[in-house]
């Protein structure tokens, strides 16, 4: 196996060394209480420390391998850790036997990952190749798009897909609202669930109080949150990167723990219940009608079906996340939207070249809220009810992690981002808590490995020289 | 006249919790320029170990509580170190020289992961423990009021300055903390004349840790339960106090912290404990409007 390794095992001995001290306390001692409300004890799982251990020694050693080139026995290692964690040996935990099998697989394909990328950039080198990638490029939104619009009326819409299909296009469109703010002007705001929650308070009050229906207070709610996203954008705008990003993140908090607090008019943490649903032309996605109103089965003379209601929160969620793409689409083509991303490349520059960098900044922030607000007004009368709980830190920075993994400013990324940061743990929504941690753990391992995001590569808004002129583009 | 001291007093012991966690900020800030979102992560995961250690030292039967207090304190300092040297080793270090916001977002994954982490190793619920110090006596009594300090209080602000005494020393006079200045000034130029720039970034993280942790433990036995998201506001209002103070100033981060602990407490003193929180988030955004450099902080020089 050559010379290296020593020094390979050396290198996994001390990984190895270092994940037995982070885990010794944490992991091997589980405090639980002993009952009476007097004192702690300890349940060991020292065993299942020692067994990570082992594992993490063994998938390093099989990392520097691959590392060094050599394949095949990394490959071998790969192999035993997945036949490990799948072979009925019996394991302290069920989560070990998940571990050591998720690791085999990742040093596998870490191990044929080379080849793999060498194989597909060769092949993509090839006229037939370069030809798919044009198609690609210029098809694949429009494919997703009629995939998208066709998906009610596949035998896979069950309720449960379907459910998946809004919150994934609630997603999406959020990212694509943040996406002007962080892609496009180069923002970075941690807060960004706060317009969503102004957003969805406007709609859960105006409804339940003075009875306004959904199609009235959506462009309301966005006039609402686009306010909001002035009155907080103005004081802060003027501060760069990450001071912006902490300024945005204590707004988010106030405007959360002010909604938890101020009983009178948001009802507290016990939140606002029974909002109304939206309406199609007036009738309401019911199977008895109430005083006055007509049902849409009624109106469109067919038989109730609970699923009609969510198909239709499926397309009005698509029909405004679709807004929202084409919105900024034509933004970018504006002169604001030219300088949101000049202003992302070079603030200095924009002011000498005589840009507003406050006022530009602000558009891009009031915008940006004002999608939320209207995704904000989908989701209270999506959900029927809200409280400050669904408001949290963490929900910004998953719409943020959507933005920044899917490559920032590129919409197609949002969406595949979304899918795969929304889709898949929803899927393993069995794993309860593991999901976020994977989650965590993804977006390091992201950001380590393609920092630029899924879709790094995105066309420039204006060229100097036409591509193929001989441009350097 | 006693009621505002005994505010005074139970607000120096929080702003000295916070000054230790706002150093670490406010260190990693001044040498590699990134909020290291997951620093309140350290805190709580220093604040278990700690909880684990006194559970420990009593099944032992260690039963003086100075000596389980020095033991816990070191096990925590020692083994969060750990956590702070790994994390900068696999989710920061790789993005140096990446773009701007790589490391923060990488960082608010490392904080999602620790929080699920020990929620999963721990279990979600509070726990209760750390009380291994009790007591304290009347400091005078005025108007029908007792003021009344706990030793822990004193231990807390006396480990504190002792501590912060020392990490001054090592800053100022010990050739890791030359090395530190240095990067800080100029990352290229020390590593041009010999400093080994990983390493200074290394020990900066670990430094940090170390301290979140002591903070973690005081916090443990100050508040007797913690749970897995206390890094969450711990760290923002640290990070909060490390900008007030100044963000890559050592004695602003004390002078930060001190004065969110005043405000903090003063305000559940005196006007409403529900809003505390927006009361020091508010603080964080006027300092930022009105003096982005903090208290003690020197102006960014904008350079092209």
């Amino acid at each position: 196996m050559g010379p290296r390794l020593p020094l390979m095992l050396k290198d996994a001995g001390l990984t190895a060394f270092v994940a037995a001290a982070l885990g010794i306390f944490i992991v091997g001692f589980r405090t639980v209480d002993t009952g009476g409300g007097k004192g702690l004890s300890f349940d060991y799982h020292l065993v299942d420390l020692a067994v990570a251990v082992v594992v993490i020694f063994i998938g390093r050693l099989g990392l520097s391998m691959a590392a060094n080139g050599q394949r095949w026995p990394a490959i071998v290692l790969g192999g035993a850790m997945i036949a490990a964690g799948a072979s009925p040996m019996k394991l302290p935990s069920g989560f070990l036997h998940w571990f050591v099998a998720l690791g085999g697989v990742l040093l596998v394909i870490r191990a044929i990952w080379p080849w793999a990328s060498d194989a597909m950039s060769a092949a993509a080198r090839t006229p037939s190749g370069l030809a798919l990638g044009k198609a690609r490029s210029r098809w694949f939104g429009w494919l997703l798009l009629g995939a998208a619009v066709l998906m009610p009326f596949t035998p896979i819409a069950d309720q449960k897909t379907m459910d998946l299909g809004v919150l994934i296009l609630t997603y999406v469109m959020l990212g694509w609202g943040l996406n002007i703010v962080v892609g496009l002007a180069g923002l970075l705001d941690l807060g960004y669930v706060a317009f969503y929650a102004v957003g969805a308070y406007a709609y859960a009050l105006l409804s339940t109080q003075y009875g306004l229906g959904f199609w009235t207070v959506l462009p309301l709610a966005g006039m609402m949150a686009a306010l909001f996203g002035i009155v907080l954008g103005f004081p802060v705008l003027r501060l760069r990167g990450d001071y912006l990003a902490i300024v945005t993140l204590g707004f988010g908090e106030i405007i959360r723990l002010v909604l938890l607090n101020w009983f009178d008019l948001t009802n507290g943490p016990a939140g606002i219940g029974s909002i109304p649903g939206p309406t199609l032309f007036g009738a309401v996605f019911a199977e008895t009608p109430p005083a006055g109103k007509q049902t849409v089965s009624e109106m469109l003379g067919i038989a109730f079906d609970g699923n009609h209601r969510l198909i239709f929160l499926y397309y009005i969620i698509l029909g405004l996340a679709l807004v929202t793409n084409l919105f900024t689409q034509r933004m970018r083509r504006l002169p604001v939207g030219r300088a949101w991303e000049a202003l992302r490349e070079d603030e200095t520059a924009c002011q000498a070249l005589g840009i507003n960098p406050t006022n530009t900044k602000l558009t891009a922030f009031a915008i940006g809220a004002m999608f939320a607000g209207f995704a904000g007004s989908f989701f209270a009368a999506k959900q029927r009810f809200i409280s400050p709980e669904s408001f949290v830190f963490i929900e910004s920075a998953i719409i943020l992690a959507i933005v920044v993994l899917g490559g920032m400013g590129s919409q197609i990324g949002v969406v595949l981002a979304a899918v795969l940061l929304i889709g898949l743990p929803e899927w393993f929504r069995d794993l309860g808590n593991y999901r976020m941690l994977a989650f965590g753990l993804a977006m390091v391992l992201i950001m380590v490995f393609r920092p630029r995001g899924l879709i790094s590569h995105r066309e420039p808004s204006i060229r100097l020289h036409p591509a193929g002129s001989g441009g350097s583009g | 006249m006693a009621y505002f001291t005994q505010q005074l007093i139970n607000a120096i012991t929080l702003g000295a919790i916070y000054g230790l966690i706002a150093i670490g900020y406010t260190m990693v800030y001044g040498i590699i320029g990134m909020i290291n979102f997951a620093h309140g992560e350290v805190f709580m995961v220093g604040a278990f170990i700690s909880l684990i250690g006194f559970v420990i030292c009593s099944s032992v039967g260690i039963s003086s509580a100075p000596v389980a207090i020095v033991l816990v304190l070191l096990l925590a300092m020692s083994f969060s170190a750990v956590y702070g040297w790994a994390i900068e080793r696999t989710a920061y270090r790789p993005l140096r020289g990446s773009f701007r916001l790589a490391p923060l977002i990488s960082a608010i994954g490392v904080s999602i992961a620790l929080q699920n982490y020990v929620q999963l190793a721990q279990g979600a619920r509070p726990k209760p423990g750390g009380q291994v110090v009790s007591g304290g006596f009347n400091l005078f009594t005025a108007d029908g009021f007792d003021v009344r300090v706990t030793w822990l209080q004193i231990i807390i602000v006396v480990v504190t300055i002792v501590l912060m005494a020392g990490f001054t020393w090592v800053i100022a006079r010990t050739s890791l903390g030359r090395q530190q200045r240095a990067c800080e000034q100029d990352m290229k130029m020390a590593s041009l004349l010999g400093v080994n720039v990983d390493r200074t970034i290394s020990l900066t993280f670990v430094l940090g840790a170390a301290l979140a942790a002591v903070a973690g433990m005081l916090f443990l036995m100050y508040y007797g339960v913690i749970d897995f998201f206390i890094g969450f506001l711990a760290g923002i209002k640290a990070f909060t106090a490390a900008v007030l103070g100044g963000i890559g100033s050592l004695p602003g981060a004390m002078l930060g912290g001190l004065l969110i602990g005043l405000i903090e407490v003063f305000w559940a003193g005196y006007f409403s404990s529900e809003y505390k929180d927006v009361a020091v988030f508010a603080i964080l955004v006027l300092v930022l409007i009105f003096r982005p450099s903090g208290l003690l902080g020197k102006p960014e020089i904008e350079k092209v």
